[in-house]
């Protein structure tokens, strides 16, 4: 790795019964995977309010994992069907506000798919790798003549109404 | 009325940013009570409806003003200069309406930037300026004889007025309704108001407030409004319109499903959720009759054409992304849009 090449910032909500396992599988087999992605252990994929996706790319993650149980697996009976309706649903909304799909991943992994969970992170940390830097809130960012414009307002008012802020 | 508000008259100003003026409307709906609050306050500065100029404002010592009723979303560094002036002023900020809130509807350009805004209006051709050879367009600093002339500088992207200036109170509503102008102006001459940084309503979803039979949601199908007719008794969600009402602040008397038509989130999201769009996308979700990605992929997208315009009609502003990708949008080189 040279020291130029990006780094992504990847958040993975992985559930409790399957995914989580299958990370620590990874893990005890001692396969490697790239190191990008920050694990945050969630109940069930159910329980990954799409606020919790939109809030990682807005402080500034380039990509988010959800990994649950398979369809048909959830140790919550079909919380994980849930999941997947909303998977859907938040991709269309980050198509029209021009966050590239390929960021957002929705990952079934089983507990004895250490392997497959391995690649499945390396192959996201790869695509991202390729779209860039996400860097959401430079959107918001207006450029630096701002306060310049904000001064001028300030300057004309003491000069026309004769006050002094 | 409190007595302690007969004795001593307090300042009121009711100021407004990016907004269309119907904030300014709703707050004369309230009627012959407007004869109240004049008695209750003296009006140092409401532009629409009264006289009051900004210089005397910038007169006042910091805190002089005892309410602002602040309406609108922020656009230009002029908006921005007035939410400073009205905060440092004002005793109690209340961001008025769905605008100073959550952007609303002038918060929809967030899926655009200046460039692309100024050319549907000043561009030759557009709707707007169907005339205009030299392509003139606003500038911030203009140089005469006299000296340097400066107009606004027009902002990327709308911000919400918390996202500029420290808010005390926030009234919901796209335009908040007379009753509940009233009941807040009433909390706060009477000093019971809720904590700092609360919503002056109440707490719960439209959906208890409406009076249709609700049963168990599940569809296949999201119609459009000009698609079915829908009936008059059973919940608009249960018959396929996508009505907001499941993620949306209660206190209008759920208006719009009791005239047949899907609730359009105006009063923005309940007290605890930070992403109106997540929370309402969460709960359509929900009612999705599917578990096959294709099928659900499809009926999302055949369903809901315009994501962003329904999941955040008046929230963009104020969503965790807050507008589009500027990647993606013409910049002021003449950049391709996607």
């Amino acid at each position: 790795m040279s020291d130029t090449q990006f780094e992504p910032k990847i958040v993975g909500f992985l559930c409790n019964w399957c995914s989580y396992r299958a990370a620590d599988l990874a893990g005890t087999a001692r396969i490697k995977y790239d190191t990008n992605v920050r694990i945050i252990r969630v109940m069930c994929s159910g329980r990954v309010d799409p606020t919790f996706v939109l809030k990682a790319l807005a402080l500034g993650a380039d990509g988010v994992m959800i990994a649950g149980c398979h369809p048909g697996e959830c140790h919550y009976i079909e919380q994980n069907y849930k999941a997947m309706r909303r998977y859907y649903m938040l991709k269309h909304t980050l198509d029209a506000l021009g966050v590239e799909p390929d960021r957002v991943r929705l990952v079934w992994a089983s507990a004895a798919e250490g392997q497959l969970l391995a690649d499945q992170i390396d192959k996201l940390v790869e695509d991202i790798r390729k779209l860039g830097p996400l860097n959401w809130p430079a959107n918001w960012a207006e450029n630096g003549q701002r306060l310049e414009a904000l001064k001028a307002i300030v300057h004309e008012h003491e000069e026309a109404m004769e006050v002094k802020s | 009325m409190s007595a302690a508000a007969a004795i001593t008259k307090g300042k009121l100003a009711i100021y407004w940013a990016a907004s269309c003026g119907g904030c300014e409307i709703a707050i004369l709906a309230i009627d012959e009570k407007i004869l109240d609050v004049a008695a209750a306050f003296d009006i140092v500065m409401w532009p629409c409806a009264a006289d009051g100029k900004v210089r005397d404002v910038e007169k006042m010592p910091d805190g002089a003003i005892d309410l602002c009723l602040f309406n609108g979303g922020i656009r230009t560094s002029e908006q921005e200069y007035m939410a400073q002036l009205m905060r440092r002023k004002s005793k109690i900020l209340v961001a008025f309406g769905s605008c100073a809130s959550e952007g609303c509807i002038p918060g929809l350009a967030n899926l655009n930037n200046r460039k692309e805004i100024f050319d549907a209006v000043y561009k030759e051709g557009s709707m707007t300026a169907p005339v205009n050879p030299q392509d003139v367009r606003p500038q911030t600093e203009t140089k005469v004889a006299e000296g340097t002339l400066h107009l606004p500088m027009f902002y990327d992207t709308l911000k919400t007025l918390d996202q500029t200036v420290a808010v005390d109170y926030y009234l919901p509503g796209c335009p908040p309704e007379a009753e509940n102008i009233w009941k807040a102006i009433v909390a706060i001459l009477e000093g019971k108001l809720p904590p700092k940084g609360s919503v002056i309503g109440v707490n719960t979803t439209v959906c208890d407030e409406c009076p249709r039979t609700r049963n168990e949601k599940k569809i296949k199908k999201f119609n459009r409004t000009w698609e079915i007719i829908p009936d008059d008794t059973t919940c608009l969600l249960e018959q396929g319109l996508l009505c907001c009402g499941v993620a949306t602040r209660a206190g209008c008397g759920a208006l719009c499903p009791q005239v047949n038509s899907p609730c359009i989130g105006c009063h923005g999201p309940n007290s605890g959720v930070e992403d109106y769009g997540a929370r309402l996308l969460s709960a359509l979700a929900s009612v999705i009759d599917s578990n096959d990605p294709q099928e659900i992929d499809r009926i999302v997208k055949e369903g809901i054409p315009d994501p962003v315009g329904t999941f955040y009609r008046f929230s963009l502003a104020k969503s965790q992304l807050r507008r589009k990708s500027k990647k993606t949008l013409t910049n002021g080189n003449g950049a391709a849009k996607k």
